[in-house]
């Protein structure tokens, strides 16, 4: 008897838990946790009983925040965001939740989303690729495209074309604008080799790595012209040696000292909200050149393998991901451009762009983002960019030869990735 | 038996904390020294590869040049602050001792300045081409002589590997400067007063007095502050951090070896590897600190 009273105590106890409001914790950084944030009305009709906190910390610091949860499995949210940029370092680990698998069986969305950015996702390396594992689910993308200031190329008596057509006819421009007006091309020679490593990956491949995990720097074409390049960029005096988000790199924008940049479409919102408001009007966005097609970083949503509430997280990212009109709304508040594709329909894509002159700027971005190519990513991708990066200054600064630093940067990528 | 407990009770808020954030943590990055893990897959994925991260550390160019950065800056940034804090504390102690108090403060403001403040100040007063020492220059370049030494083109101080480093150099010695000043002053104010009294009335003149009283009795202050700077120059990781943005520089001419470390951790994900450089850092400062009481500690006496 005093057995069965216990136990159904017990039992009381356990659904005067169940009965208390679940709670949900969602990890991101700017301004993804004010996306979220923003979400979680309509959501919670659908779920009263949930309580949701959104932890938000600055971009860097959420990352380490991450990796440290993920490294010790305390702390850790129900819903991660993550940037692209650490997805293979988070997926290849194999602390996420396997979306593909069952009950999630995310391979059903794919049709839905923007196609590179949903094979982002996807776990291309390692033991978990050949299961075709789904790491996370793409929220907003970033197609690269080119701004350049309208006034300058008039003043310099160019057209967009004269940008656009080919790699080389951008830096023949570039030598024009400089003559004619005095401003660089660019704001940095970096950020030319940086693209130019990303054009034409062969499918499959990482930026710095092959399929196999080898890396390809000292071999792909794409460093030997992307250093190239770089260099006669430097050669001809064409970029300003300014580092991006620094402080000298918004002046230069403001001043108009810098003729064009490349960077993901969000950049717009950036320059006509803080970098460089009164330059309205000036910029316009055009195709990268050379009919390059890349993509700067882009948000995904995991679920960390030891989460405590996987099907409300799911449900959470599913809304987050797949609702259109929440999709659309991030677009329209945060300019985080959508990776659903359905959201990219609408009145939204038709408006003229006051920043830009008018232009219906993200009609082109919708298209950059169609011809996007998936490329894999690498758990030594950070150091390999380091290393490259590195070896680029001494070409740069100090006449290295191209081979050479190419040679040099191979034999060190290598000897980190034998690791 | 309970009453003989008691102390250990009071005391245990102390060795529990400490053991959690001083003992732990050395323990456990010694541990990782022979380990290899990358810590997104958890703590089950530690695998002992031996002595491979300690081999690997010190087959490591960038190992190497952290080092002889991190040396570089500990001397061109360190060296200064004492040459200048010995003959400007005799001046405030000796000369100024009306405004002492204000001058200290003054000079010790910077020290506990955020760093970040610090930072974007100097970002700005050395930025290419709307910083003021730029600026500065250009109106000196039209003098006479002096448009013989100054270059025409504007210096891109922090974008050019042989500028960086003075630099970065410059702002730590304008930082630490106060706080060696402070010790210094404090130091000569227990200096005896008859000492120098006896000094004048043997009609020795203010540079020997300077260089046979004050200087000698300043020693034990010497060794402690200059320990102090060796130890704070070999970690040296905020100004060169920010300065740089994070990555180091052109050529990783402003990146440190605490620098490398932290960034060996959390940006390549290698902990193992971050553990070795730390332990070899931490010997490095060992000897470094044991060659400088070596070379200025006291020869004869024990403390």
């Amino acid at each position: 008897m005093l057995r069965l009273i216990i136990l159904n105590l017990l039992l009381a106890c356990s659904f005067a838990v169940h009965a208390e409001k679940k709670i949900l914790t969602v990890a991101a950084y700017p301004a993804v946790d004010a996306i979220v944030k923003a979400a979680l009305p309509a959501w919670q009709q659908k779920h009263p009983d949930v309580e949701i906190r959104v932890v938000g910390r600055e971009y860097a610091d959420h990352h380490t925040a991450m990796t440290t949860a993920l490294a010790t499995s305390s702390n850790l949210p129900d819903v991660m965001a993550v940037e692209y940029g650490y997805l293979g370092r988070f997926a290849m680990g194999g602390g996420l939740e396997d979306l593909a698998k069952p009950p999630y069986l995310a391979s059903q969305y794919r049709e839905q989303f923007v196609a590179f950015a949903f094979a982002q996702g996807g776990t291309t390396v390692g033991p978990q690729a050949a299961a075709g594992a789904q790491s996370a689910i793409p929220t907003d993308i970033g197609p690269g495209t080119l701004f350049y200031r309208k006034d300058i190329l008039d003043k310099a008596g160019l057209q967009e074309s004269d940008l656009t057509g080919s790699w080389d006819a951008y830096i023949a421009s570039g030598k024009k604008i400089k003559s004619a007006t005095g401003a660089y091309l660019l704001a940095h020679a970096r950020d030319l080799k940086d693209i130019l490593i990303r054009a034409n990956v062969p499918a499959g491949e990482g930026v710095y790595f092959d399929a196999q995990g080898k890396t390809v720097v000292a071999s792909s074409p794409r460093f030997k012209i992307a250093f190239e390049q770089a260099k006669a960029v430097r050669s001809a005096g064409l970029d300003a040696k300014i580092g991006a988000w620094s402080n000298e790199w918004g002046e230069a924008f403001k001043r108009g000292h810098v003729a064009s940049q490349m960077m993901g479409a969000w950049l717009g919102g950036h320059l006509s909200n803080w970098l460089a408001p009164q330059t309205k009007g000036l910029w316009r966005s055009a195709p990268l050149p050379g009919g390059v097609n890349a993509a700067w970083g882009g948000t995904f949503y995991a679920i960390p393998a030891r989460a405590s509430n996987k099907d409300l997280a799911w449900d959470l990212i599913r809304h987050l991901t797949l609702n259109k009109d929440q999709q659309l709304a991030a677009f329209q508040q945060h300019d985080a451009f959508p990776a659903l594709k359905v959201a990219q329909t609408g009145p939204f894509f038709e408006q003229p762009i006051d920043f830009l002159g008018g232009q219906k700027a993200r009609l082109l971005w919708r298209e950059t983002s169609m011809a996007i190519r998936p490329t894999a990513v690498f758990k030594h991708d950070p150091i390999a960019e380091e290393i490259v990066n590195a070896e680029l200054d001494l070409v740069l600064t100090r006449d290295k030869p191209i081979a050479d630093a190419l040679k040099d940067a191979g034999a060190m990528i290598e000897r980190r990735a034998r690791r | 038996m309970f009453k003989a407990s008691v102390p250990y009770l009071f005391l245990s808020p102390f060795f529990l904390l400490f053991g959690i954030f001083g003992i732990f943590p050395i323990v456990f990055s010694f541990v990782l020294m022979f380990q290899q893990w990358d810590p997104v897959q958890g703590f089950g994925a530690m695998q002992f590869v031996g002595f491979e991260n300690i081999l690997f550390t010190l087959e490591d160019p960038w190992v190497w040049k952290s080092l002889a950065n991190t040396f570089w800056l500990a001397v061109a940034s360190g060296l200064p602050q004492h040459l200048v804090a010995v003959p400007l504390a005799y001046l405030i102690n000796e000369k100024l001792q009306g405004s002492r108090n204000a001058l200290m403060g003054a000079y010790f403001l910077p020290y506990i300045t955020s760093t970040v403040a610090i930072a974007m100040m100097f970002t700005t007063l050395f930025s290419t081409d709307y910083g003021l020492v730029n600026a500065l220059l250009e109106t000196l370049q039209q003098w006479p002589i002096l448009s013989w030494l100054i270059p025409k083109q504007h210096i891109d101080w922090l974008g050019t590997p042989e500028t960086v480093k003075p630099v970065i150099a410059l702002v730590v010695f304008w930082r630490y400067l106060g706080f060696n000043l402070i010790l210094y002053v404090a130091a000569m104010q227990s200096i005896p007063r008859e000492l120098y009294e006896a000094a004048r009335m043997d009609g020795a003149r203010e540079w020997r007095i300077f260089w046979s009283i004050t200087l000698p009795q300043l020693k034990p202050m010497m060794v402690f502050s200059l320990t102090l700077s060796v130890i704070g120059g070999l970690q040296l990781f905020e100004e060169p951090f920010i300065l740089t943005g994070g990555k180091g520089g052109v050529e990783q001419a402003g990146m440190t070896t605490a620098m490398y470390m932290y960034r060996t951790a959390f940006e390549f994900n290698d902990f193992g590897l971050a553990s070795a450089m730390s332990w070899l850092l931490f010997l490095m400062i060992a000897v470094m600190t044991w060659l400088t009481n070596r070379a200025l500690g006291p020869q004869q006496e024990s403390i």
